[in-house]
């Protein structure tokens, strides 16, 4: 069916591309085309010492052109998706075609989607598609999708479709609505300095069963209510959502129930932010298919209280939301120390303070004889408020950056983090790894579009692979050039046959909004986290092409 | 499915031949429902600057090149709104792990951007943005007459270079 669609609908994307090439914005019949396009090709060198997998067809692409066409309230649009075959860690993609699909239309306050579409309904605890295709993540609907303003101040969605699962569909049916009462608006209360928000949302799923060994629930519903108030720097938001019993592959089959609960609250002024939340999650692993495992079919979205590092050595350990049951806590300060003062240098400097902290959630037994988490049965008693005794992950880190003069910068970012690997990455009897990062990153402008810039890594752990440095340096002439080289050096790991060099060298090339870099090098193995999603990254070597556009 | 296609790809050739105005327009932001940080929604068609030049950036709080351009363009922004009156709105496409963080990062460094959320990222896909950071620079009719991906240092000079010619009438290419 997808080979069909792919080649029937060729004549179309041809069409698209062409009348579109010559201007940024073709117009036909007054509507105007706009697309983007993205192509990572990877070539493999063989590299078994550092644990690359072989790959017979020496090179390997992801693609991706997406096509929207809008007129006047009138949109409609097209993903194209190829994997010839899929990169390495992409192994569920295979083959091409158009896995996404819409067109929408606003009449007035009332707005239709039929197709594919993302949508997330509050903080996205019982229902969010989206798609990262860095994770190689789209769990996208497919089917409708109703919007409607009523009354000043209220917002109504409803939705109904299948999710999408690589290039094929999820068997379960999902059904939700949702309602945002924006309590100023709607009762005219525009001069008041506090704004309310009140919402909620219901969604359902349908899949048949036929499980021979016990009475699985067909209908799974979910409810989720939240509040949203902000007074000028003062914000609060919180969000509790209900899951019926589920026995699904994930919750090894417990017809426990499932609940969540999330509040943030924050203060900002000029100069400063602070940023309080905690959450609790407890057995909410929510799919379209109650046999899915990994990230496929997901409904929910659960992202991880903790800070997402971006250096390479901070992120070396990320941290990925147990649905099953966790606590989580995370505490954000922002400064800057004013311009001029002793502390704040002529240029004034930034602090910023963050600690986060997820542990297990309270699980006693049922009763004496049923060991916790039995298949068929409830699974566990949970004291809401208590916390668990088992630690998933904790990081402290404090980021200092300053410019020291007209063309010297730096920021410097410590970090201490408990990661426990035999929870995240689910290797029974791992040791927990606390690691100890030290990162200076340094930028040296050499007049107004050449800059120089050393980032110096430095993990120090007693556990696992021990100990990491890396050295990066990055040479950028703006707005067109980079090029940057880098070496990763496992100095210190236990096994004296495994202190391996990553390097990489890279180069850039940037003009308007069409990016193309080449960089060669190794990949260390390892696992890369977005939101609370998390991928396993597979090691390798080679020379790796990537293309970016939009128009 | 085939059909489909087939009377799609005809419908669309047939508009063009038919329809002679095929002269190249400008694009004009496309319409979608965002966020303030106080929750509420803000439509992209409400977007303006009484007839000035606007700035569009897409941005997160874990993106490092991000906050540096923003950073950057923070030190002269006064400078560039006396001298130009353009305006920057920071279109921020984190997601509910971090959004809630967005306005206290943002008041931390001090910035005095608009700034406007994007949770599940339906502004930055109808906007075709691949990667942050991505600026876009409108006319004072709305109209996109640059954009560029990613940031180095040294920048955000073209960018005020390109503002400076949209108010001088210059054709931007």
């Amino acid at each position: 069916m997808k080979k069909i669609i792919s080649r029937t609908c060729n004549g179309f994307i041809v069409f698209l591309v062409f009348s579109s090439m010559y201007s940024r914005a073709q117009t036909i019949g007054g509507g105007q085309i706009h697309g983007n396009f993205q192509m990572d090709a990877q070539y493999y060198l063989k590299d078994s010492l550092i644990g690359a997998p072989d790959v017979p067809e020496k090179m390997l692409m992801n693609g991706f052109g997406n096509i929207i066409y809008t007129n006047g309230n009138f949109n409609a649009g097209l993903r194209y998706e190829s994997y010839q075959n899929s990169m390495l860690g992409y192994p569920a993609y295979k083959g091409n075609g158009i896995p996404y699909r819409f067109a929408s239309y606003t009449n007035d306050d009332l707005q239709i989607t039929i197709g594919s579409f993302y949508d997330q309904f509050g903080s996205g605890m019982i229902f969010r598609t989206y798609e990262d295709r860095s994770l190689g993540y789209d769990n996208a609907m497919d089917g409708f999708r109703i919007k409607y303003k009523p009354y000043k101040g209220i917002e109504l969605k409803g939705i109904i479709g299948n999710q999408r699962n690589y290039f094929s569909k999820g068997d379960g049916i999902v059904r939700g609505f949702d309602g945002d009462f924006f309590i100023n608006d709607i009762f005219g209360f525009d001069e008041m300095k506090t704004k309310y928000t009140l919402g909620g949302s219901f969604v359902s799923k349908y899949q048949s069963s036929s499980d021979p060994t016990y009475k699985l629930p067909k209908n799974v519903g979910a409810y989720a209510g939240r509040l949203n108030i902000t007074r000028s720097g003062f914000g609060l938001m919180g969000e509790y959502a209900y899951k019926i019993n589920d026995p699904n592959a994930s919750n090894n089959l417990i017809y426990k129930n499932g609940e969540g609960l999330f509040i943030s609250t924050s203060y900002s002024q000029k100069g400063l932010g602070i940023i309080l939340s905690a959450k609790r999650i407890d057995n909410m692993d929510f799919r379209s298919d109650r046999n899915a495992s990994l990230n496929s079919l997901i409904i929910n979205y659960l992202p991880a209280l903790t800070k997402q590092h971006t250096y390479t050595l901070a992120a070396m350990y990320p941290y990925g939301t147990q649905s099953n049951g966790e606590f989580g806590y995370e505490g954000s300060i922002m400064y800057n120390i004013k311009k001029g003062s002793i502390l704040g240098g002529k240029y004034g400097t930034k602090i910023s303070l963050n600690y986060s902290l997820a542990q297990a959630i309270d699980k006693q037994k049922i009763n004496d004889t049923i060991e916790i988490n039995t298949s068929g049965t409830l699974g566990y008693k949970s004291d809401f408020f208590k916390l668990g005794d088992e630690k998933y992950f904790e990081d402290i880190n404090i980021e200092i950056s300053r410019k020291f003069s007209k063309n010297f910068k730096a920021i410097l970012t410590y970090a201490y983090i408990t990661y426990n690997k035999e929870i995240i990455e689910g290797h029974p009897g791992a040791p927990s790894i606390y690691a100890n990062i030290g990162i200076a990153d340094i930028s040296y402008t050499i007049n107004s579009t050449n800059t120089l810039r050393v980032e110096i890594q430095s993990l120090m752990a007693k556990q696992d692979e021990k100990d990491w440095a890396m050295l990066l340096l990055e040479y950028t002439i703006a707005p067109k050039w980079f090029f940057s080289i880098a070496d990763l050096y496992n100095y210190n790991n236990p096994d004296t046959g495994k202190r391996f060099h990553y390097y990489n060298a890279a180069l850039g090339f940037t003009k308007g909004t069409n990016r193309i870099a080449l960089s060669y090098g190794k990949q260390r193995e390892g696992i890369t986290c977005v939101g609370g999603v998390c991928r396993a990254v597979p090691a390798s070597n080679g020379i790796l092409l990537t293309i970016t556009s939009s128009f | 499915m085939k059909k489909f296609c087939l009377i799609l790809t005809i419908s669309m050739y047939s508009l063009m031949v038919f329809s002679q105005n095929t002269e190249k327009k400008l694009a004009q932001i496309p319409s979608v429902d965002l966020k303030t940080v106080e929750g509420k929604t803000f439509n992209s068609s409400q977007i303006e600057n009484n007839g000035k030049p606007i700035i569009i950036s897409f941005w997160a709080t874990w993106c490092k090149p991000c906050c540096k351009e923003l950073n950057t363009i923070a030190e002269v922004y006064e400078d560039w709104q006396k001298e130009t009156g353009v305006k920057l709105i920071a279109v921020s496409i984190d997601d509910s792990r971090s959004s809630d963080k967005v306005k206290p990062l943002a008041d931390g460094n001090n910035w005095d951007y608009e700034i406007l959320l994007d949770p599940n990222q339906d502004f930055k896909r109808a906007m075709n943005v691949n990667m942050v950071p991505h600026m876009f620079i409108l006319n004072g009719k709305n109209e996109i007459v640059w954009q560029h991906t990613s940031f180095s240092e040294g920048g955000e000079l073209e960018v005020i270079d390109i503002v400076r010619k949209i108010l001088k009438g210059e054709d931007i290419k």
